[in-house]
This record gives structure tokens, C-alpha cells and sequence, in this order.
């Protein structure tokens, strides 16, 4: 019984200094904002890696989604007689939900981990303690630049995504099935209302903290747990980093979408 | 321990004081009751065996490392005590040289060498790069500014890194094991890098290192440690006449003997004799 105890309060105090190492973490991170070094040409060249590289897999995803939201709606629809919803139902789906979220699970795979893993590497080759001995802040010198290149590029790729999703839904839909071009236009002019875009904005935004948040914490302390710095702990971190920001996402998906609608 | 009468004496000759330090991992003490002083302008050189604590005293000495009972003592002042701002002030005046080099991958040497010049100073692009250059050709690396740490070999890592070590003209220098994986002409090269570095600039440099020959030929100071603890403090003369059983064992590079314990147990396992300790 003492026994469980004991584990029971190890468990629970571990957890308690992983949630403050965690909240410290994104303080110092908003922190390095304000601090030095300026930040301008980190931030570019973040926004290439995270932005410009992540444009065509987003768009390929997105030409992809929008094709299937277009074929499965348009059967769907076809059953009630309401094919010229097409345009609303693809329109609405992704501006609201499919466009922030998949933007961000692909962001999360193909830079998130990148930086996890650069991050670690960091970590285990005693170049983030070679930062600190030169005196430079690790947090604003290493993870705020790319927190700030991934709030300005998540917003525009969920924007790019759902532009290439309304028009691959519009291939599919008015091209292949025959659903009348004006009436998919004109569902989705009339359907999404400002509200809808400011929610998808809000969604990228908050995605965005999520996924740096979790993979550059993950890689900063990677093999912190364990008390060991090795390839294995950064492996590992990269895993947790990829799994707990695209869960995070998804749950964090719902708690906006109830908060706003 | 030698010269142990003499703390006192050095306390205000010493730029750096450590007392009574003692370091922890987890529950594991891993330094015990650390007491010696490092002097301004000269070569003070910790060595020991692997895993006697010398990395982790060189933690505690550059800031990476500060919750522990005792003190640093950096001119009087007490490093554990200093603030955010504090810490930082003393990190401008001194440079590490890590093992691995810790060199960013990610950049060219120059660029490397630029990092601390860039966020320290509001000096142009251009005076930068000639600083760099400066620095790169006093290690000898002039022509290798635009190569990736990746495309150089060891030794030249090494100096790269000892290059982005001095960029900001460091007051106080530590090295971690210099010598470790490079052959013996390019670790005495890089020892005398360092006795340059001491007499053409007068700085105080504090080296880590398990490798008798650069020890000894470099040091004004050694430090010989054994098991987390001091075993001796004194000039490389006074060590080298040392009494202590483990500094001569440590100087003449004898193996340890297996101990009874350990002994009984093989022999148990492996059902013959072993070597034993000596009683």
C-alpha cells in the first residue's frame, strides 16, 4: 500500500515538473520576442522551411481532400435531389474544419518533426548549451523565430488549402459529375460568411502554438526524462513530438470549434 | 593534498574560488567537498580519470550547472547568487570549448564564428566577416571560413570551434578535453595554441582533459581528481613528486585491480580464480 503511495506521488510530482517545465518553456519562448537577438532574417529563413516547403504537399493534400469531399458529397446529396449544394457542402467543410486541420497535421509531419529532430540533435551535441555560454538566450535565438514564421505561414496555407480543395471539389463535381458551375459557385459565395474564415484563421493561429509548443519543447528536452542524451532520446522525442502535437491538434480543433460556433 | 595550507593565501591572488562544492545527479553525488583556486593569466589544468567528475566541475564553472551545496567564488562574487543578468555578464567574458566542439551544423564556420559577434555587437556585416577571418587565420583555418563543420576533419573542428570560442575576446577560457580523438601532432598543435593564447593574451584558460602529455605541458595549475573528489593541487613539478597512491598510480597509467568483492563474485560465477586487489 505505502508502495502505491510512493509511486502514485513520484508519478504525480514527475507529471507536475513536466507541466511546469512545459509552461516555462512557451513563457521563455513569447518572451524571446522582445529579447535580442533581432529576429528578421531567422524568421524568413523559417518561413521558407515551414511555408514555401510545405506548399506543395498542402496543396496536393488539399486537391486530393477537396476530390473526395466532392465525389462523396455530390452521392450523398444526389439521393436528396440537392447536388447544387455541392459547392457549400465542400466549401464549408474545409474552410471550417478539413483546411486548418489537415494544413496543420502536414505542417506537424514535414517541419515539426524536422525541428524536433534538429532541435534534439542541438540538445545531444552540447550546441544549445554552447548558445547559453555565449551568452545568447537558446529560447529566442532557436524556437521563437520559428513560432513566429508558423503563425504568419499555418493561417496563409490553410488559405492556400482551401482555395485548391473548393477548386478540387469543383473538378470533380461540375467536371467529372455535372453539377452545374454556377450552382456550385454561387453555394459557395452564398454559404461561408465571414465568421466561418475568421474561424479557420483562429484555428491555424492556434494550431500553430500547438505544433511548435510540443516538437521544439520535445526536442529542447529530449532525454530529459531519461538522464540520458543520445540518437535513441531524439528518435523518441520526434515520435512523441509528431503523435502529441497532431492529438493536441485534433483535440484542440474541437475545444475552438465549440468555443466559436 | 598539496598546497592545501596555501588556500587561504591564494584566495585573493585567485580569479576563481571554488569552495566546499559538492554536485548531485539526481540522488547520485557525483563531487565531493571541491576546494582549489584558479589563477588570473595562467594554464590551470583538471584532469582524472574518466567519470571522476571533471566535465561536471567544468559545468558548474561556466553556469550550465548551478543547484548545488557550495560555492564559486568569480573575483569575490558568488556565481550561484548572480541573477539572469548577472550570469550573462560573466558568459561575455569567458568562451567554451566543448568536447564535440558543439560547432552549429547547420552554418559555415565563418557563420559559426559570426553567431556571437552578431547578437553581441552592432558591428556591420562586413566587420564581422573580417573578425572572423582574423580569428580563423590565427587558428590556421583561413581558407576553410566556407566549409560546413561536416567537411572538415577533427582536428580542424576543434579549431574551429576554439575560433568561435575567442571571437568575443574572452577574459576566461575553458576547454573540454582538447586532445580526445585527435592524433598527437594536432593535440600538441592545439596545446600550443593554448600556451599562446595565454602568453601573447594573458588569458586565463582552464583545461579538462585526461591526457598526461598535454597536461603536463601545458598546465602552470594541475588539479588531479579521483572519484569526485581533489587529490591533489599543485604545479606539474610538485605533482609529478606527489606521494598520494592514486596521483602515482594515475601518473605511472596503472590499471586498478579488481576488488574482493568483485573478485569473489566472478570467481563464483566463472567457477575459477581471478586476479584480487591488492590487500
Amino acid at each position: 500500500m505505502t508502495h502505491l503511495v510512493q509511486s502514485l506521488g513520484a508519478f504525480a510530482l514527475s507529471q507536475l515538473a513536466y507541466l511546469g517545465r512545459l509552461g516555462l518553456f512557451f513563457v521563455f519562448v513569447i518572451r524571446g520576442i522582445i529579447r535580442p537577438p533581432t529576429k528578421f532574417m531567422a524568421v524568413v529563413k523559417q518561413i521558407h522551411f515551414i511555408g514555401t516547403k510545405s506548399f506543395f504537399v498542402i496543396g496536393f493534400t488539399a486537391a486530393f481532400t477537396g476530390m473526395v469531399l466532392g465525389l462523396q458529397g455530390y452521392y450523398t446529396l444526389a439521393k436528396f435531389g440537392s447536388e447544387g449544394l455541392l459547392g457549400s457542402g465542400v466549401a464549408l467543410s474545409l474552410i471550417r474544419e478539413l483546411g486548418p486541420v489537415l494544413s496543420a497535421l502536414m505542417v506537424t509531419g514535414r517541419a515539426g518533426s524536422a525541428m524536433c529532430a534538429e532541435i534534439g540533435i542541438m540538445r545531444i551535441d552540447d550546441q544549445i548549451d554552447a548558445l547559453e555560454c555565449m551568452a545568447i538566450d537558446p529560447f529566442a535565438y532557436l524556437i521563437t523565430p520559428k513560432l513566429l514564421a508558423s503563425l504568419i505561414c499555418l493561417p496563409l496555407l490553410t488559405a492556400f488549402c482551401d482555395v485548391v480543395g473548393i477548386y478540387g471539389g469543383y473538378v470533380i463535381g461540375v467536371d467529372l459529375l455535372g453539377v452545374s458551375p454556377g450552382a456550385y459557385l454561387d453555394g459557395v459565395e452564398h454559404s461561408v460568411v465571414w465568421k466561418d474564415v475568421t474561424m479557420g484563421i483562429v484555428k491555424s493561429l492556434c494550431f500553430a502554438v500547438i505544433m511548435i509548443w510540443i516538437c521544439t519543447y520535445k526536442g529542447f528536452y529530449a532525454g530529459i526524462d531519461a538522464g540520458s542524451f543520445g540518437p535513441e532520446e531524439v528518435s523518441q522525442a520526434t515520435t512523441d513530438a509528431v503523435v502529441l502535437s497532431s492529438v493536441s491538434i485534433l483535440a484542440g480543433d474541437y475545444v475552438v470549434t465549440s468555443i466559436l460556433l | 593534498m598539496i598546497r592545501k595550507d596555501k588556500s587561504e593565501n591564494m584566495r585573493h591572488s585567485n580569479l576563481i574560488e571554488i569552495c566546499d562544492l559538492n554536485s548531485h545527479y539526481a540522488s547520485r553525488q557525483v563531487l565531493f567537498d571541491i576546494r582549489f583556486g584558479i589563477p588570473h593569466r595562467q594554464i590551470t589544468v583538471i584532469m582524472g580519470m574518466s567519470g571522476c567528475g571533471k566535465t561536471t566541475l567544468l559545468r558548474h564553472l561556466i553556469g550550465l550547472k548551478r543547484t548545488s551545496p557550495g560555492e564559486i567564488l568569480v573575483e569575490g562574487q558568488d556565481l550561484g547568487g548572480f541573477d539572469e543578468d548577472g550570469m550573462q555578464a560573466y558568459r561575455r567574458r569567458i568562451g567554451v570549448l566543448f568536447q564535440s566542439g558543439a560547432l552549429f551544423n547547420s552554418m559555415t564556420v565563418e557563420e559559426n564564428i559570426a553567431v556571437p559577434l552578431k547578437v553581441h555587437t552592432r558591428l556591420s556585416h562586413e566587420t564581422i566577416q573580417i573578425m572572423a577571418l582574423i580569428k580563423l587565420n590565427f587558428l590556421g583555418l583561413a581558407e576553410f571560413g566556407g566549409f560546413m563543420p561536416s567537411q572538415l576533419s577533427g582536428g580542424m573542428r576543434k579549431r574551429a570551434a576554439l575560433a568561435r570560442a575567442l571571437a568575443m575576446d574572452p577574459e576566461i577560457l575553458f576547454v573540454d578535453e582538447p586532445s580526445s580523438g585527435l592524433d598527437p601532432i594536432t593535440a600538441a598543435g592545439l596545446d600550443l595554441l593554448l600556451l599562446e593564447l595565454r602568453d601573447t593574451l594573458g588569458m586565463t584558460i582552464i583545461v579538462v582533459t585526461h591526457e598526461l602529455e598535454s597536461a603536463f605541458r601545458i598546465s602552470d595549475l594541475l588539479v588531479v581528481m579521483d572519484r569526485g573528489r581533489i587529490l591533489a593541487v599543485g604545479s606539474p613539478d610538485e605533482i609529478q613528486k606527489s606521494e598520494d597512491v592514486r596521483v602515482k598510480q594515475f601518473l605511472r597509467r596503472e590499471a586498478d585491480t579488481v576488488e574482493a568483492d568483485t573478485a569473489d563474485y566472478l570467481s563464483r560465477l566463472m567457477g575459477k580464480g581471478i586476479v584480487r586487489s591488492e590487500q
